[in-house]
């Protein structure tokens, strides 16, 4: 084949890195910055950053649409905005690039899982609208090994990610606690948790969604239990740029009414008949009464158009994660306030 | 009766051939087969015996796995749970997501046509008969990724707007590995003659490129591309994912493919360049007649491990969030309504069967391309 290459064929070889040139031009996008309420609205979708597959987080589902807890979190931004769940594109991102991606205008909302902590939230240039899930570090043993908390785990050798907080974590709380423990140690997350599986040590340590996770690829997931200690606390939800108050106010509001219309009784199923209910709470929360959506930028049935489209926090939480999710976890302190929780959505009024 | 015939009476004349002799044991047959390849010499006979008792213990273990307690059908998790075999019921469902990545249902068929491009175009390059050879390679070089190119993206000619960020599985993998190689062989060539260039320009500009691309990892490439260039570039301002991994790869690539025809450049004789110079032949005619055929030819087993590896690689823009084939198979194991014990096994076995497939075929080609252009060097 190469012998054969007249003199057309060396032009024509130079010539393919033209559409290459040309693709370099047309993909550089229009500026956008500042009101980024305006910009989605321009631009007619929600540019929304989340994770690259978490199970009940963020998934892509048999035909290739993105599920999951998260990801309803953006549905419900973009049902807010445009008063259509499906006008959100996602932009999956690495732990790596999750911050760049947000600051540098890529993503309009960031919510991936991502751990509010004070540095991110004060050095980074970004905020923290709220907390969607209360994460924490939790424990993962044999039922048969006959241990039921955390602080029975003395002298036991614990399979451990390495260079991880959880790693931190676990020498913080055994050594708070005068405990001894065996530190079985793997770089990828699968090593350590086939690890546990085979046998190679008494327990398994990582966030607690991760344990969930982790028990539906076991063999017997029914041999093993999650202990109830949470030795750290990993608040996670959706972050904004910061100096954009209008946009931060969307976002936050978004979350606040979610737990609110869980709060109130108002489903995906009745959200329609709730409009007419008399409880003042509702009307106001549903746009009956007042102008709150109007307020922040948006239309007045704006919580109407989130609870149709994703249903409120509860059938999120039920839909992806809870137990009629495969990976069944508890509420706890994901509940709301009023069961028990630490959910608490502000009041709209 | 006449004399004749009884002298023919006589003397004994053989009428139809005899049978022939069964051939002599020690040339043929399965045993003689057997003990000139497999227990030649006592060493044979023992790595013989060893990798015979390798296979008898692995293969049934393999088989029961992956055909005979496998799981074909199912809806969900819950098919692949118990004492089974692979998940294929797993692949079964997610193949179109595999294959298409999150590319629109209802416009699949654009990449439908450019898969069965590619296959035209490849089909009859591989068939030496095949006529129009000039042809097929200026539709492989520049008619199909132009083409490909507008009906993939679309928003021309009525076409509806897909965005690269849907496009995933094996159709980013081949876009990504065929343009890196569409555009890294012509570039290679080019730099690996502007590095033997007389011209001191030209000379350094190809060494600092090459050395450049080759000194830096794919991934840190990847990396600056996805992490480091949006924070250079106005806030709001970005550019395509794909096209990044695309320009990445196809530099990246073209400094490797550069040093293996230096390579080939290197083995032709002074005395060829001299030869060509004597018939009064300018650079590019002496290159293009007289050198390249020879010195491209030399380095056809280098060129296609390459792409061998190009081709692999492509893996890797996994990590700036664009899903090729493994990536695609890997992001669904957190699907939960699939998350199984064997879920994670079956796909990678899958993706490699695949990634194998295309490999092993770029090198049977190689080879038959080698053998066709093996003109009196066979040694």
């Amino acid at each position: 084949m190469f012998g054969q290459l007249g003199k057309q064929g060396w032009l024509i070889m130079k010539a393919t890195s033209l559409p290459l040139a040309l693709g370099l031009v047309l993909g550089l996008g229009a500026a956008a910055h500042a009101a980024t309420l305006d910009d989605v609205k321009a631009k007619g979708f929600l540019q929304c950053g989340a994770n690259t597959g978490l199970p009940g987080f963020a998934a892509p589902d048999n035909a290739g649409n993105w599920t999951g807890f998260d990801v309803d979190y953006c549905r419900a931004v973009a049902a807010a905005i445009f008063g259509d769940p499906s006008k959100v594109k996602f932009t999956p991102l690495s732990a790596k690039e999750r911050f760049t991606a947000l600051q540098s205008g890529e993503v309009d909302v960031l919510i991936r899982n991502t751990t509010w902590t004070m540095s991110r939230d004060t050095s980074l240039g970004l905020k923290f609208a709220g907390v969607n899930y209360y994460d924490g570090q939790g424990f993962m043993v044999r039922k048969d090994l006959g241990v039921s908390s955390a602080l029975e785990l003395s002298g036991a050798s614990i399979c451990v990610q390495t260079g991880t907080t959880t790693e931190l974590n676990l020498a913080d709380y055994f050594r708070a606690n005068k405990m001894d423990y065996n530190p079985v140690v793997f770089e990828k997350l699968d090593e350590t948790n086939s690890a546990y599986d085979s046998g190679r040590c008494d327990a398994l340590t990582t966030d607690a969604s991760g344990l969930y996770a982790t028990r539906l690829t076991m063999k017997s997931p029914g041999d093993h239990m999650v202990l109830p200690e949470i030795i750290s606390k990993e608040p996670l939800g959706p972050v904004v740029r910061q100096g954009d108050d209008q946009w931060f106010n969307v976002v936050k509001w978004t979350h606040f009414a979610l737990l609110d219309a869980e709060e109130l009784g108002v489903t995906q199923a009745n959200v329609e008949e709730m409009k007419t209910s008399d409880n003042p709470e509702i009307k106001r929360l549903l746009g009956v009464d007042g102008t709150f959506g109007q307020a922040i930028g948006l239309s007045n049935d704006w919580v109407v158009n989130i609870i149709k489209g994703v249903g409120n926090y509860g059938e999120i939480f039920e839909r992806n994660i809870g137990t009629s999710s495969p990976l069944e976890i508890e509420r706890g302190l994901n509940a709301l306030w009023t069961d028990g929780g630490i959910q608490y959505g502000m009041p709209v009024r | 009766m006449s004399d004749l015939q009884a002298q023919t009476d006589l003397y004994f004349v053989r009428r139809e051939l005899a049978p022939p002799e069964p051939p002599p044991e020690r040339t043929s047959g399965p045993v003689t087969w057997l003990r000139k390849n497999l227990f030649a010499t006592p060493t044979d006979a023992v790595m013989t015996i060893l990798a015979l008792l390798f296979v008898a213990y692995a293969l049934p273990g393999i088989l029961e796995w992956a055909l005979f307690k496998a799981v074909w059908d199912g809806a969900d998790r819950t098919a692949c749970l118990g004492d089974v075999g692979a998940c294929w019921a797993f692949v079964k469902a997610k193949f179109p997501q595999f294959i298409y990545g999150r590319y629109p249902l209802e416009e699949r068929w654009r990449v439908d046509i450019v898969f069965f491009l590619l296959a035209a175009g490849l089909i009859p390059m591989a068939i030496p008969a095949a006529p129009w050879k000039r042809f097929n390679l200026i539709f492989l070089m520049l008619v199909l990724p132009v083409v490909s190119f507008l009906l993939l993206t679309g928003g021309a000619f009525g076409l509806e707007e897909v965005e690269t960020a849907l496009w995933g599985g094996l159709l980013v993998t081949l876009v990504v590995s065929y343009i890196g190689i569409v555009v890294s062989l012509p570039l290679g060539i080019l730099l690996a003659l502007g590095r033997r260039s007389d011209l001191p320009a030209v000379r350094f500009f190809s060494i600092g490129f090459i050395e450049l691309w080759r000194g830096v990892p794919l991934i840190t490439v990847l990396f600056m591309a996805s992490v480091m260039l949006p924070l250079f570039l106005p806030a709001g301002m970005n550019f395509n994912k794909l096209l990044r991994a695309l320009i990445g790869v196809a530099l990246f690539s073209s400094a490797y493919v550069a040093e293996v025809i230096r390579g080939g450049l290197q083995a032709i004789p002074k005395g060829q360049y001299e030869a060509a110079r004597a018939l009064g032949l300018g650079y590019w005619q002496m290159m293009r007649l007289i050198v390249l055929p020879q010195a491209l030819k030399l380095v056809i087993p280098g060129i296609v491990n390459s792409f061998i590896s190009l081709l692999k690689d492509t893996s890797l823009v996994y990590i700036i969030g664009l899903f090729d084939l493994l990536g695609i198979v890997r992001l669904n194991f957190s699907d939960a309504n699939w998350a199984t014990p064997e879920t994670p096994a079956t796909g990678l076995v899958f993706a490699a069967l695949v990634f194998w497939i295309f490999c092993f075929g770029m090198s049977r080609y190689s080879q038959g391309l080698e053998r066709r252009l093996n003109t009196g060097h066979k040694r």
